[in-house]
């Protein structure tokens, strides 16, 4: 606690300023992607068939760049303003952060390049390949070290709640992020998962869900706890609340994971766990939710000409619909009807567009004028411009996906008196075309927003100039009793260091790693058999095309689904799949079982031009993998990869896969991997 | 040890643990930390009334 130093000290806000005005940057970059795939969408031949223009490769840039880059980049601006500003300090290692900047900005590009050039991991928000999820290791350990170094080296005694949350954002995620991408490495941009099948997709999803938990939910709260203090003047309504909130908030996250699996091969046991923890979240989550509302209880008034408060007040209205439409989802009768349907898009753009999109763009519209020597933005008019569009972009969107989304759950489950289906999978998707104008439609109006913010921004910047603020005098504190209790927790870094991380690893430790014990999981059913050669260079181009994300390869046991699709899927199915691809949406039908159903010549057509055969599908055409040749030299790292991971390959078959895939086109394999799917159970 | 009375145990422990912190931080005598720690994002300006 030195406080007897006379010197001026300022802090630090070279990476706030940085992080700030690339979060607007990426912005519209990952919104302008988000627009481009939901036009593809209604209108699938808009892009003239560029590969890397193509559905499959986008949708992963539109997810990474509105994800890791424009909120990641909100959250590092955010957390070093406020760790410097609550604990009167410079940030720890100024040279490190401004590595994390550039860092950061490194993995942006690197995916921007990589993702529509088809190098992917396939899951879900983990596509970046080994050498970028090696950097983000790299960036994000630095992050950790300057964010927790400026909590160390605090003047004051207490460590405020926005940064708990902060900091176990930073702690979990770095968590997930490791165990989800490990990997197999075959050439310098291909690799396969170091987990296969069933203990793939519980990583996989314990990842996702709290992808979700910790980066889009613990990390704004962070912002919440600080920026809505600010902008509206009063302290957080219940300090006490928010450390009971914290702590249930992020024991609970780690859990619910399993509800993105329902009625799966993930074992049952795992399903419930998952479904009751979804259910208690809703507890932390609107206690969270309520301190932020209730921070303005007394000065209601403000909300009706300050347009930055009405985007932070909004934002936690949106997060009180989202979580509690999360844990209905969750329940399992309930996602019986929701999964793979377009409600869950409506679900996660709630929470995207409506909460993290929303206190992100309050707390930069608090935070960009003062870092430029300014109290306001350029034009206060325009943030409540910016306010209006963005509400009503939001509110077309989620309404449209989840009128979608219900009848094509109702569709897909209809059965006539005679037992058999009532409509055919094509009947849903032209049923769902208004709703995707309309979704196009919200998120033009959601992107318009986000163009006047950069404008605004730009002028602001243009209009002010860079400030140096200074770290004011510490007071000396009165009170200098020892710590007790969970005080003790509250003033100690290293302390809430190791309790964020035993928290949280709770959850995962107990639904995982029984996965790798249970024998239903691991062991392959009779008749399955590890893919040919050319079966697996088909999967791969499967895998970069990203057709997972529009197909599940995943029948659930339901009575719609096996009428529709066949058997229901075994977990001893999977035990060669890395990484699994049982997908979460179904804008086409499901490709478990499609092995033997239409003809290679069928496909051939399908694949190279699917309207001339389904006049009403949306699907992408993939015209270049009839003239793309599957390279010979790939394939035999490809199974020693797999050899190395447990795959039963004998030493023949991986010097035979050169000569297996000799003088075949992508498509040939392709075609040879999804007859295939499927047909091995016997 | 039954892996079931494992569970039992955690689940246990993990609601006294989430006890312990709700009776702690509802106890009345810290209320005064709480309220100087809730004053710390204005700690670089005037004190806010309440």
């Amino acid at each position: 606690m030195a406080a007897l130093k006379s010197a001026v000290v300022s802090y630090d806000d070279w990476p706030v300023r940085q992080f700030a005005l690339a979060a607007v940057l990426w912005g519209v970059v990952g919104m302008t992607v988000g627009v481009l795939i939901a036009a593809q969408l209604a209108w699938p031949d808009l892009t003239a068939n560029i590969p890397w223009l193509s559905y499959g490769r986008l949708r992963p840039l539109h997810t990474n760049a509105v994800i890791f880059a424009f909120g990641g980049c909100a959250l590092f601006a955010t957390s070093y303003h406020v760790a410097q500003r609550t604990g009167q300090t410079r940030l720890f290692a100024p040279a490190l952060a401004k590595f994390t900047f550039w860092g950061w900005q490194a993995v942006i590009v690197a995916a921007a390049i990589t993702l529509p050039m088809g190098y992917t991991q396939g899951k879900e928000y983990a596509e970046l390949e080994w050498p970028i999820d090696l950097l983000i290791t790299v960036v994000w350990v630095s992050y950790a070290i300057v964010f927790f170094g400026t909590i160390a080296k605090r003047q004051v005694r207490h460590i405020y709640v926005a940064n708990w949350f902060f900091g176990s954002f930073i702690l979990a995620v770095a968590l997930l992020h490791v165990v989800n991408s490990a990997v197999m490495p075959v050439s310098l941009w291909k690799s396969y998962s170091a987990y296969a099948g069933v203990q793939d997709a519980m990583v996989q999803w314990w990842y996702g869900h709290n992808a979700v938990g910790f980066f889009l939910t613990a990390g704004f709260l962070g912002m919440m706890y600080y920026y809505i203090p600010k902008q509206a003047e009063r302290p957080v309504y219940s300090y006490r609340l928010s450390i009971v909130h914290f702590w249930a908030l992020i024991f609970t996250y780690m859990w619910a994971g399993p509800h993105h699996l329902h009625y799966t091969a993930l074992p049952d046991w795992a399903q419930s766990v998952g479904m009751v923890f979804s259910l208690v979240l809703l507890a932390p989550s609107w206690g969270g939710m309520i301190n932020g509302v209730m921070t303005l209880s007394g000065a209601w008034y403000k909300l009706r000409d300050d347009a930055i408060l009405k985007f932070l007040i909004v934002a936690l209205s949106f997060y009180g619909m989202a979580t509690f439409e999360g844990p209905m989802m969750s329940i399992k009768t309930v996602n019986a009807l929701s999964h793979y349907t377009d409600w869950t898009v409506g679900h996660v753009h709630a929470g995207a567009l409506g909460w993290v999109g929303f206190i992100t763009m309050g707390s930069l519209y608090y935070l960009i004028p003062r870092m430029f020597g300014r109290t306001t933005m350029f034009s206060v008019r325009a943030i409540e411009i910016h306010f209006w569009i963005a509400t009503l972009g939001v509110v077309l969107y989620i309404a449209a996906m989840w009128i979608a989304g219900v009848m094509q759950g109702l569709m897909w489950r209809a059965v006539n008196p005679d037992g058999t289906l009532v409509y055919s999978f094509i009947e849903g998707v032209k049923a769902t075309f208004p709703f995707y104008v309309v979704r196009l439609a919200g998120g033009l109006l959601y992107l318009s927003g986000m163009l006047l913010m950069a404008w605004n921004v730009v002028m602001t910047v243009r209009a002010g100039k860079v400030a140096v603020a200074q770290v004011p005098a510490v007071k000396h504190e009165a009170h200098v009793n020892p710590a007790r209790g969970h005080e003790k927790i509250e003033t100690n870094n290293g302390l809430m260091i190791v309790l964020i991380l035993l928290v949280v690893a709770v959850g995962g430790l107990v639904e995982i790693v029984p996965l790798f014990f249970q024998r239903s999981t691991t062991e392959a059913v009779a008749g399955v058999k590890p893919y040919t050669a050319l079966q697996l260079a088909g999967r791969d181009v499967y895998v970069r095309e990203g057709c997972y994300n529009c197909h599940s390869q995943m029948i659930r046991a339901l009575q719609s689904e096996t009428l529709r699709y066949g058997h229901y899927s075994l977990a001893g199915e999977f035990v060669y799949d890395r990484p699994f691809q049982w997908g979460s949406k179904r804008t086409g039908p499901d490709l478990a079982r499609v092995g033997g159903k239409y003809s290679d010549e069928w496909h051939r057509i399908h694949l190279t031009s699917p309207r001339d055969l389904v006049p009403e599908s949306n699907m992408a055409a993939y015209p270049w993998l009839a003239t793309n040749p599957v390279d010979p030299a790939g394939m035999p790292p490809r199974l020693t990869a797999m050899k190395r991971l447990g795959v039963p390959y004998t030493q023949a078959e991986v010097d035979g896969s050169s000569e297996a895939v000799q003088g075949k086109t992508e498509l040939d394999a392709l075609i040879a991997y999804l007859q295939v799917l499927g047909t091995q159970l016997k | 040890m039954d892996l079931n009375e494992l569970r039992v145990l955690v689940t246990m422990a993990s609601f006294v643990c989430f006890a312990g912190i709700a009776v702690w931080a509802c106890w009345p005598g810290h209320r005064a930390d709480f309220d100087a720690a809730a004053q710390l994002p204005f700690s670089d300006e005037e004190p806010v009334r309440e």
